[in-house]
């Protein structure tokens, strides 16, 4: 078997042509990608509104959670045989295949913007209000930036989930890293089968390394933890203020 | 100032949280607002800057009715310290203490130069500045909030329970500070506590306010002790408050008795004394030794440090305590710089107390002599006046 997927892996033929491993590839990133951002745009906006106004939370928790239980595949189908006759050419299928990977998207990342906001510690937000930001100031110098590492979990989980289904495209005649699953499967190719899916795995592992990578990046130190903890540093010392009474040092 | 006229806060479910309050908070004072929990002390607090909005009534800030300012603005202009501290865990300590400057628009530059100007007046070293809240510690933080509240130097102040999440020892220390930043400062400030002990300590006006959000008493917090006029607030300010009112005594000149001291590593043995003061070379005192147990050279393990040490310009409270705590029954005094100026018995310091006058309604202020032990001499008590107490709660089982 392993041997079957290196010979497969290391085969030049298979990495080139509308049929290799490059033009698979990006097809897969390319689907991924535009689900993902139509997916953002859609829930960050609504997750944030959620947390930050307190309203609508009971909605989308059950929306979200009944999303979740739409089996992608059925809903592809169900798509497809409803828009193929509105579409014409590859549209008739991508959009379907987006369409399902959007709305399997949403609930997490959703809930990781909301969750973000609403575990905002409320003193902060307190402070917030009462030194004078408005509503919007609030939201945007103190929830969001709070409710980042929240967002981007809710992202890289979305990405694990729409990267590995977004193989299904390939079972109504798209691209993507699915075609050798498919394809793999037809002719009992398993080599190419199992090499399609470490390819899948590995697409979903760099991705969400990258977005790791970004998350350092945007995320403050002082919510991470990865700034050095409060130790006995000299700093500490206290000298004793003018006070009343000077204790002396305990017995 | 800060005027409350007849406010009335009552919640959809009927509850009323505070009812009919009217109170003025003196410009440049610290008024106190104190009471059991559902007194609607934060509820009072946060109507000031409308964090929530009263039902009826009035509040006005030098004179400018509070309900026709804009919200925003109007919170611009008051400092806000709360229990938590409420940092924003995402920005340094810096950029936290320079919200407000930046909100209203200051640049960069000079809103971060007034900042580590504050942090150095709240006490924190330059060095936090680039660190962020989680790294602090409770206290420290707490110091940050008080620093964040006041960067853009707003007259007044309001502060809800900012010291009640710190251990007791840093709680005393950020009490300390505060009064001494107070003193430079001279904000007008609304300040809620549910602990007597602190309302006392730092109010110059303290509101006591009972369930239901009635106002049970407004006084100085000398006379509140002295004169509670009901049973509710006798109970509320506590049975220690005879001995709490010796806060307010500054000392009078107290017989101080010369001690006889000795230094770090010196050779006790022959000394025939019960007990012994050790001082260190700038005559600071760091404990008593008894001889006797002592064989040979003082040392820090033989020495006992069991006494509180009590400043010649402090109140009476301290002298006391200082008496009452040392192992010699010889209360260790200092003078401001913490260089010993002699020893006080307790009974001196009881006769002292005797011949102080009480905090009376017609003066409520200057309760007993204000002049302090001025140097380390005997001298025989003589600055308090004439006693003069009259109809004052005498015994503390109210």
């Amino acid at each position: 078997m392993i041997p079957g997927i290196i010979d497969w892996l290391t085969d030049p033929a298979n990495w080139s042509g509308p049929d290799g491993v490059p033009a698979h590839l990006f097809e897969h990133i390319w689907y991924c990608a535009l689900a993902l951002l139509v997916a953002a745009a859609v829930a960050i906006p609504v997750g944030l509104a959620i947390g930050h106004t307190g309203r609508g939370r009971f909605l989308a928790v059950n929306l979200a959670g009944a999303a979740r239980a739409i089996p992608s595949l059925g809903l592809l189908f169900v798509l497809v045989l409803w828009l193929f006759p509105k579409l014409t050419g590859d549209s008739a299928f991508l959009v379907p295949t987006l369409i399902v990977l959007v709305v399997l998207a949403i609930p997490p990342i959703m809930a990781g913007a909301y969750a973000g906001v609403e575990g905002v510690d409320p003193a902060a937000r307190d402070a917030a209000l009462g030194m004078g930001m408005t509503g919007g100031q609030v939201l945007r110098k103190v929830e969001v930036p709070c409710a980042l590492p929240l967002i981007f979990s809710g992202l890289r989980s979305a990405t694990l989930q729409v990267v590995g289904t977004a193989t299904i495209a390939a079972v109504v005649g798209t691209g993507g890293l699915g075609r050798f699953l498919i394809d793999g499967q037809k002719v009992q190719d398993f080599p190419q089968m199992a090499s399609g899916a470490l390819l899948v795995a590995l697409l979903a592992l760099g991705l969400d390394l990258l977005l790791a990578l970004v998350q350092r990046g945007v995320v403050s130190p002082g919510l991470t933890g990865r700034t050095v903890r409060r130790g006995n540093t000299p700093v500490d010392v206290e000298i004793d203020p003018a006070g009343r009474t000077v204790d002396a040092p305990a017995r | 100032m800060i005027v409350f006229d007849g406010v009335t806060k009552t919640y959809p479910d009927g509850t009323v949280a505070v009812d009919d309050l009217s109170l003025e908070a003196p410009s440049g004072k610290i008024t106190v607002l104190v009471g059991p929990s559902g007194c609607g002390k934060t509820t009072s607090l946060r109507m000031v800057n409308r964090m929530i909005k009263p039902t009826s009534g009035t509040i006005s800030l030098d004179g400018r009715d509070t309900s026709r300012m804009k919200e925003a603005e109007l919170r611009r202009g008051i400092g806000y310290v709360i229990q938590h501290a409420g940092l924003f865990p995402h920005r340094t300590v810096l950029d936290n203490v320079s919200t407000v400057p930046r909100l209203l628009g200051v640049n960069r530059r000079d809103s971060e130069k007034r900042s580590m100007e504050l942090l150095e007046r709240v006490g924190l070293d330059p060095a936090f500045a680039k660190r962020y809240p989680a790294q602090l510690s409770g206290g420290q933080q707490q110091r940050v909030g008080v620093a964040r509240a006041l960067a853009a130097d707003p007259p007044v102040m309001l502060m809800d329970e900012p010291f009640s999440a710190v251990d007791p020892v840093v709680r005393e220390q950020l009490q300390d500070e505060f009064l001494r930043l107070q003193g430079e400062l001279g904000k007008t400030i609304i300040f809620v506590t549910h602990d007597i002990d602190e309302a006392i300590k730092l109010g110059d006006q303290v509101a006591v306010l009972r369930v239901g959000g009635k106002l049970a008493q407004v006084a100085e917090p000398a006379y509140l002790l002295s004169h509670p006029v009901d049973d509710f607030i006798a109970d509320f300010v506590g049975r220690d408050r005879g001995y709490r009112a010796l806060s307010f005594q500054p000392t009078p000149r107290l017989p101080l008795a010369q001690e006889r001291t000795v230094a770090m590593g010196e050779d006790v043995a022959r000394l025939d004394t019960d007990w012994v003061l050790v001082v260190d070379e700038r005559n600071h005192p760091l404990g008593w030794v008894e001889p006797r147990r002592v064989h040979g050279e003082v040392t820090s393990e033989v020495l006992h440090r069991g006494g509180t040490v009590a400043r010649a310009s402090g109140p009476l409270r301290a002298a006391l305590d200082a008496a009452l705590s040392s192992p010699s029954r010889r209360g260790v005094i200092v003078d401001d710089a913490g260089a010993l100026v002699g020893t006080v018995r307790a009974h001196e310091v009881l006769t002292a107390i005797e011949d102080t006058d009480r905090p009376e309604l017609e003066d409520p202020d200057h309760p007993g002599a204000a002049s302090p032990a001025a140097s380390g001499t005997s001298a025989p008590t003589s600055a308090a006046s004439a006693s003069s107490a009259a109809g004052t709660v005498s015994d503390a089982s109210a």
